[in-house]
């Protein structure tokens, strides 16, 4: 007796009825060229059920795309004898050049705040490395100070009704990228959540990169610095030279 | 129209850009300076990126001067052997700046150093040239002459050892006055990204006492030189000059030029002065509003 009910636990808990996501990107290259001005991104897929039937319950679906991580370094401003200038700053060594995450309810209502740290799920919770021994009230300033200039850019954002399901099968979710996005790999994550825990997740991946003449430039003047000031230089020259040419003949 | 920024790595108003050249360019057909001072500031209220604004603005400079210099060789209106001395200074100057740019981004001030220089020369000159146009008109308007200033070099100057003979200039000065001069104006181009005209050409007049008919094309012919040594300091050291935006300036400030002039000979010298004056306070103050009353953010955020 005792054995079945442990038996009948164990399914509901590792769940055989644990769903299966296959998810999308509308696009997975972003080509960065003359006239972008940023893109959108459709993030859909499927909710499953392991015999490839619809789901039988409702789950919460969280998407997150997230954009490669670097180390920054963030400074504040402070009124010193009448003027602002930069008084304090943190280094973190994980801040992603971007991140966007939608979901089907608000983040508190889906999951505890530690099941949405270990998934960096909401703009609270994600995990950005600070480094230098700072006490935990001001890593929350600059944290904050970070996501709200990052989402005055544009470039972190979330939306808690942002993904929408039907038929307990389909979901999707748009994206915004402004044009200022930084070329890399990108991860865009979905994560299925049924009684505050994730029960299945899936990774697919968009590259961001420049292209054609925009790519050309970048490359040219960051690996022949020397040539490509050369180049501005004359080409600036030029132009003023050809203003003078036309000028005089009027 | 939309134009993708490379080195930026944004998205601008193409046209946007094209009118900011233009607004500049009109300023150098009218009144002779390069107006890097007003492309700088109002590219980053724009958005551009500070560094990459700087950087951009030098090479649009450099642009705008060389057919004034070579309106003035014609003319004889340059004094090379001042000029030579001055671009000397110059280089040293960007090279200078480059270290001083380096260090003030490692401590993070640079954004507010930028800042107090705009504001202290915006402020200061826009207030001599307003005040000086309102005499002006003034004494128009009353019917009496302003008695011509005495051309004569400071003291300070004269005190400087070694003296050198500049025939063009009228001058038997040290050459270290305008090395200095020079030197001075080309931390200012490295930092602020201007040519420094505005700087220069008061400089050459009440302190070194330069004749007045080579003023200006010296100074142009400094300017040329170290806006190109600032263009090629930037590319090798911060890698900020944008093509793009450098090249929609350009567009910009060569039909601005042309128009400059044409409005130029229409409209009061007098008046025109008075309007640059208060287009330069008004940037310098609203740069000082920055400062002092309410930054634009609190945060910055800079890669490591």
């Amino acid at each position: 007796m005792k054995v079945a009910a442990a038996l009948v636990a164990l399914v509901l808990l590792t769940g055989a009825e644990d769903p299966v996501l296959v998810p999308d990107v509308s696009q997975h290259e972003i080509v960065v060229r003359q006239g972008f001005t940023g893109a959108e991104l459709l993030l859909f897929g499927a909710i499953l059920s392991p015999e490839g039937k619809a789901a039988a319950q409702d789950y919460d679906i969280v998407v997150v795309l997230e954009g490669p991580t670097r180390p920054v370094v963030l400074r504040q401003k402070q009124k010193v004898a009448g003027v602002w200038i930069n008084t304090s700053s943190t280094t973190f060594q994980s801040a992603p050049s971007y991140y966007a995450m939608a979901s089907t309810r608000p983040i508190r209502d889906i999951v505890d705040d530690q099941t949405a740290a270990i998934y960096e799920l909401g703009l609270p919770f994600l995990q950005l490395s600070p480094t230098g021994a700072i006490d935990p009230a001001s890593q929350q300033r600059f944290s904050e100070g970070l996501v709200g200039l990052m989402g005055r850019q544009g470039l972190y954002h979330q939306d808690e009704h942002g993904v929408s399901v039907t038929s307990r099968v389909l979901y999707r979710a748009r994206v915004a990228l402004p044009s200022s996005v930084g070329t890399g790999s990108y991860t865009a994550e979905t994560f299925a959540i049924a009684h505050g825990r994730v029960v299945a997740s899936a990774i697919s991946r968009v590259e961001v990169r420049k292209a054609g003449f925009e790519r050309a430039i970048a490359d040219f003047a960051n690996h022949d610095s020397f040539l490509y000031g050369l180049f501005v230089v004359a080409a600036s020259v030029l132009m003023g030279l050809l203003a003078g040419r036309i000028f005089a003949r009027r | 129209m939309d134009v993708y920024l490379p080195i930026a790595s944004l998205s601008v108003n193409g046209l946007v850009i094209v009118g900011l050249g233009a607004i500049t360019g009109l300023l150098s057909g009218m009144f002779g300076v390069g107006g890097g001072f007003l492309t700088t500031p109002l590219l980053i209220f724009y958005g551009v990126p500070p560094t990459v604004a700087a950087a951009s603005a030098a090479s649009q400079v450099t642009g705008a001067s060389v057919s004034g210099v070579l309106a003035h060789t014609r003319h004889g209106g340059v004094d090379y052997h001042m000029g030579a001395v001055l671009v000397v200074g110059g280089v040293l100057g960007t090279g200078i700046g480059a270290v001083l740019f380096r260090m003030l981004s490692a401590l993070g001030q640079i954004d507010t150093v930028i800042n107090v220089l705009y504001v202290v020369l915006l402020g200061g000159i826009g207030g001599l040239m307003a005040q000086e146009s309102i005499q002006t008109l003034r004494a128009a308007r009353s019917g009496r002459a302003i008695p011509a200033a005495k051309r004569r070099h400071h003291p300070l100057v004269a005190a400087l050892p070694m003296r050198w003979r500049f025939y063009r200039s009228g001058l038997y000065i040290s050459p270290l006055a305008p090395l200095l001069l020079g030197l001075f104006t080309g931390i200012l181009t490295m930092l602020m990204g201007i040519g420094g005209g505005f700087i220069m050409v008061p400089a050459m007049l009440y302190l070194l006492g330069m004749s007045a008919r080579v003023v200006v094309g010296t100074s142009l012919f400094q300017i040329l030189f170290v806006t190109i040594a600032t263009t090629m300091m930037h590319a090798l050291t911060t890698k900020a000059v944008d093509l793009v935006l450098s090249g929609l300036l350009l567009l910009g400030s060569v039909t601005g030029a042309q128009i400059g002039a044409a409005v130029a000979q229409k409209v009061s010298p007098v008046r025109l002065r008075l309007v640059l004056a208060l287009i330069v306070l008004a940037v310098g103050l609203r740069m000082l509003l920055g400062l002092t009353w309410h930054p634009d953010e609190i945060f910055t955020v800079s890669g490591l």
